[in-house]
């Protein structure tokens, strides 16, 4: 069986997401939020909402995604994409309102937002991209940086003492009495995509029937800022990030 | 009985080489070109070994990039 007589459209079953723009991403190559742009992409799609969703982007280095992903987006000020979509969601209700942020815009500079649009119940999904670290500035130690990881800022590895323990910032939202859904999933196999997807397919769901908020955490590589291959930080990830956060469902009501 | 084959294609101008695909692979089809590069200088991925393909999309549900596409059919009496 040759390859031209497989390939013909009858037997298709896989093909790139019709709402991802033809542009290449500037994303690094192997980067985890190619992956999730896609998800985003094939979900919005598959739901039928292409014309009734509204992204907000954050500051980071998915500060473009409303460059790669061909639905409505705002972008918001660094940090306070919940308060954007606050509105967002309160002055359009029926629409699809989402937030996709990284570490170093949902747990560092914009804590204060996220903490209260949770505790609000805001009818919002937050698509939160842990990879521990400010890819987009070059490597700097964010407050999710694991114990003895070397960063740019933290070149002896990050000390207790010094700066802290790795904030685990779902599990400080799934006590929140505004959350309905809190996950922390990955995206370094074929199985935990379609994981990731079912979750994120989970907090639209959430959203759209208004019952509060919900968070998609994905512990996500950087391979750029964690100086490696992307295969070996998918392996560096599994080793070393799941055990600080493991993945799973925090919280489904 | 039926036997179940695949095959792929990969958008070489798009690949970035990331190589995830080629890890993600369970029946090693895929490699990265060892010299030949893109146009933005990125070693790309091919089939080196379209046979083996099964079609299980695993490939496409890893790449970054969105460059992979999966096709699938089933033979009777193979």
């Amino acid at each position: 069986m040759k390859a031209e007589d497989i390939i013909k459209p009858e037997n298709k079953v896989y093909s790139r997401p019709r709402l991802l723009d033809e542009r290449n991403t500037h994303y690094c190559p192997g980067c985890s939020h190619g992956v999730v742009h896609r998800i985003i992409a094939e979900l919005i799609d598959d739901m039928g909402l292409e014309d009734t969703t509204i992204g907000v982007a954050p500051v980071g280095c998915a500060v473009f995604a409303y460059n790669y992903i061909d639905i409505d987006w705002v972008e918001a000020a660094h940090g306070r994409a919940p308060a954007v979509a606050t509105a967002l969601s309160r002055l359009n209700p029926g629409r699809l309102v989402f937030t996709y942020q990284g570490d170093g815009d949902l747990a560092a500079i914009g804590t204060a937002e996220t903490i209260h649009a949770a505790n609000r119940g805001e009818n919002i999904a937050i698509i939160f991209i842990n990879n521990a670290i400010y890819g987009m500035t070059g490597g700097q130690m964010a407050p999710t940086t694991l114990l003895g990881m070397k960063t740019a800022t933290s070149p002896y590895g990050r000390r207790v003492d010094l700066n802290g323990h790795p904030l685990r910032i779902s599990e400080l939202l799934a006590g929140l009495d505004g959350t309905c859904y809190i996950t922390r999933q990955a995206v370094h196999t074929p199985a935990a995509v379609r994981k990731t997807k079912a979750a994120i397919r989970k907090a639209f769901e959430n959203a759209l029937a208004g019952r509060g908020t919900s968070v998609v955490e994905v512990v996500s590589t950087c391979n750029s800022g964690w100086k490696m291959t992307p295969a070996q930080s998918n392996d560096w990830m599994a080793e070393h990030m799941f055990e600080r956060y493991p993945l799973g469902d925090l919280k489904n009501v | 009985m039926a036997k179940i084959v695949g095959a792929v294609t990969i958008d070489g101008a798009r690949c970035k080489g990331c190589d995830l695909c080629v890890v993600a692979c369970p029946t090693d089809v895929l490699r990265l070109q060892p010299q030949e590069v893109n146009d933005r200088g990125y070693h790309f991925a091919y089939t080196a070994n379209p046979e083996a393909c099964i079609g299980c999309a695993s490939c496409a549900t890893v790449c970054p990039d969105g460059c992979i596409e999966v096709y699938r059919m089933k033979i009777e009496n193979a």
